[in-house]
């Protein structure tokens, strides 16, 4: 008798070992990315080396943005904590080496999604967080106000390896105009090289221009010119061959959006949870199973919500208010005459 | 057999070694690459580059492919490095002899020049002559012309070009006058060795140097001109030169800053050279009765140049690997155009940083190859 139930235990022992093992291979199997980042207990988050707005440290080292954000949701989602997140600055030259060569999960860099970045080189692009197109500065003084008034042997300074430096030669080329690039690693070196009088015009996304614009010495002696010269979808980017990853990523940026959409704020976030509404139930994880297709409990985006906000309250806090773009022009809603808009979490 | 034995297996092993390591690595990099569906090849080298570069020696825009943009940084780096190395050997030289000199104010001048730039870091060096210069240079249209002809501005120093009618007439007046200066050069050295007496080499070299391209001039119909810099106005208050050549100011700060930094190390060397040869053989020279200059260029000289040339070799290597730091001020190097914006529009990480690391080699190399043969050339030989 006594026998049979040391023999007994010891079958329970091995079916339970054989049970967690095979649950934790499964989540394994599911996603490399979060068991390793669950592991280490932070995520591992490329971002730019400073660009105000979209993600920019303090003096205390403290990061904000909206690009910061998406990281910030990726880890209240995973980790319970929205500060459990290490950025890693970036200039555009390294950001997509660091990505495939596993120095970091997430780039959200203000990178744009385009068609060889995606197919070619290893990489996901999960979604976008701000619409944004290239534009021209000038220094007011020059008296242009339009593109059209450029002319031959107009210098432009602008960064390497980026899609800028592309667009730019289009934009010339259909023009016809002959123009002198000179393109730095660094974006602070091409804002200083500008503001030193060595370009005639600073060419990047508009946004970019809006935002380096504050850094320059005198920012009222500049303006960007109205027309727009590109489509720039600037986004969150994951590696290649972890779709469970690339989901987490894609519905922590999805959620914040959806939440604008039904105006759920990190402040009512929690009351919402006896709303009438099932979508909203479902986004504050009051219903359904949401979180189970991703390996994550149910409050993932409640946590995402109440910790980081949702996408209107992260643009107010870090573009609108900063007076970097007061306007939100295509990145409003869809039901507000903006372009966003984001497939059903359900 | 058993000591022939225990002489291979270390290196085999060794070999073993190296070869494993490299394997696991390759290996790895295969299995990564794939799991993230990189390709790898170099096929991308033909495609079309749709990039353009501020500046160039050869024709090139964006509908070349990346090897003509991989030119065009190589070029760049060439130009860079053989400036750059014209003007720290002259200086170098200079300081190095300036630093000997009796003159207290010379010879201290010249030590401080040493300490001071060879103590910064060259990075630093680089942004304090691109920004601070920059900063400190006129706008086109505030510039003043320098005699005239030059315009030294923000935007980057513009010279007049020159344009020639019959460039060939006068190459070749210039190719007559080097044969002729050889052949009297061989015959002066006959009639010293027979007659004992020496003719005014130097004069007769320098007149003919001077006289046979005159003479193209005044004869052969070769007429030069000059394609002076004209302020153009782009806006209310842009303004650039058009005509004549320009430099863009990116090339002349990181020459400046390399010939500056890397001068300093060669007056060092120029300065042992010369202190390393025994005062003894000064003296000995002067009582067989040769002159001052003559007891540097025959005596001094000779021997100082085989102290000076290996250290100044490395010399030249560090300018030629350190101008790689161009990327910093966006001179279009090879690093900035091809290990920088050609990876950034293919993602073909490994390609062009083994391209780049192997012509940095074979550059480095050559000119090794090149100073080792001078360095052979002037060394003692033994009878």
């Amino acid at each position: 008798m006594f026998k049979y139930l040391k023999q007994l235990t010891s079958l329970v022992a091995m079916v339970a070992v054989l049970f967690t093992f095979t649950t934790e291979t499964m989540a394994a199997k599911k996603s490399k990315t979060l068991k390793n980042t669950q592991k280490k207990g932070f995520v591992r988050c490329g971002v730019s080396q400073g660009l105000p707005g979209f993600s920019n440290a303090d003096a205390a080292g403290n990061w904000t943005g909206i690009d910061v954000d998406v990281c910030r949701a990726v880890a209240a989602a995973v980790l319970g904590d929205a500060n459990k997140v290490k950025f890693t600055p970036l200039s555009a030259k390294e950001r997509f080496t660091a990505l495939t060569s596993g120095e970091i999960d997430i780039l959200s860099r203000n990178t744009t999604w385009t068609l060889s970045r995606d197919a070619d080189i290893g990489l996901t692009f999960v979604g976008v967080n701000f619409y944004d197109g290239q534009g021209f500065m000038v220094r007011k003084s020059s008296g242009i106000t339009s593109t059209s008034q450029f002319k031959d042997g107009i210098s432009a300074c602008t960064n390497i390896g980026t899609t800028t430096e592309l667009n730019m030669r289009d934009f010339f080329n259909s023009k016809g105009i002959s123009y002198e690039p000179v393109a730095f690693e660094k974006a602070d070196e091409v804002v200083a090289a500008y503001d030193a009088g060595r370009c005639d015009t600073y060419t990047t996304d508009k946004s970019g221009l809006a935002a380096q614009r504050t850094k320059m010495s005198n920012p009222d002696d500049h303006i960007v010119l109205p027309e727009t010269v590109s489509k720039e979808p600037l986004g969150p980017v994951v590696r290649q061959g972890d779709s469970v990853w690339e989901d987490i990523v894609r519905w922590s940026l999805n959620a914040m959006i959806e939440a604008e959409e039904y105006g759920i704020t990190s402040a009512n976030a929690d009351s919402m949870k006896t709303s009438d509404n099932p979508a909203v139930k479902r986004l504050v994880g009051a219903e359904g199973e949401l979180g189970a297709a991703f390996g994550l409990d149910n409050e993932w985006s409640l946590r995402i919500i109440k910790q980081v906000g949702n996408y209107g309250e992260s643009y107010k806090r870090n573009i609108a208010d900063t007076g970097i773009l007061p306007d939100r022009g295509p990145n409003e809603l869809w039901t507000k005459g903006g372009i966003l808009y984001v497939p059903p979490a359900r | 057999m058993n000591l022939k034995l225990q002489k291979i297996v270390p290196q085999l092993i060794t070999v073993l070694v190296v070869v494993l390591v490299f394997g696991f690595f390759t290996y790895n990099a295969q299995i990564n690459m794939e799991n993230r569906g990189i390709d790898f090849g170099y096929g991308f080298l033909s495609q079309e580059s749709s990039f353009d570069v501020q500046f160039s020696l050869i024709e090139y825009d964006g509908s070349h492919s990346y090897f003509r943009a991989y030119l065009v940084g190589l070029l760049n780096t060439i130009l860079v490095s053989v400036i750059g190395i014209i003007f720290a050997t002259i200086l170098g030289v200079i300081v190095g002899v300036a630093r000997l000199s009796p003159n207290y104010l010379i010879n201290q001048f010249a030590a401080f020049y040493v300490e001071f730039f060879r103590n910064i870091p060259l990075l630093l060096q680089i942004f304090f002559w691109y920004f601070a210069a920059l900063r400190a240079l006129p706008l086109p249209q505030d510039a003043d012309a320098m005699l005239g002809v030059f315009f030294l501005t923000i935007k980057g120093l513009y010279v007049p070009a020159f344009i020639w009618e019959n460039l060939n007439v006068f190459l070749y007046s210039i190719i007559a006058a080097i044969i002729a200066i050889v052949v009297i050069r061989i015959h002066a050295r006959k009639v010293q060795e027979t007659q004992g007496k020496q003719l005014p080499v130097f004069w007769i070299s320098a007149g003919l140097i001077f006289i046979l391209p005159l003479l193209s001039f005044l004869i052969g119909g070769v007429s030069l001109s000059f394609e002076i810099p004209k302020l153009k106005q782009l806006a209310t208050t842009s303004f650039i030169y058009e005509g004549g050549l320009s430099l863009p100011p990116e090339l002349i700060a990181l020459t400046l800053s390399l010939a500056l930094y890397t001068a300093t190390f060669i007056a060092e060397c120029v300065r042992a050279g010369i202190q390393g040869v025994g005062k003894g053989q000064k003296e000995a020279a002067a009582s067989i009765g040769l002159n001052p200059n003559q007891v540097l260029k025959l005596v001094v000289m000779p021997q100082a140049l085989r102290i000076i040339i290996p250290p100044t070799t490395n010399q030249y290597l560090n300018l030629t690997k350190n101008s790689s730091l161009a990327a910093a001020i966006a001179y279009p190097d090879l690093v900035l155009v091809f290990a920088g914006t050609a990876l950034m529009q293919t993602g073909k990480a490994i390609e062009i940083v083994s391209i780049t690391m192997l012509t940095y080699l074979s550059l480095s190399i050559s000119i090794s190859i090149l100073m080792n043969w001078y360095n052979k050339k002037i060394a003692i030989k033994e009878k």
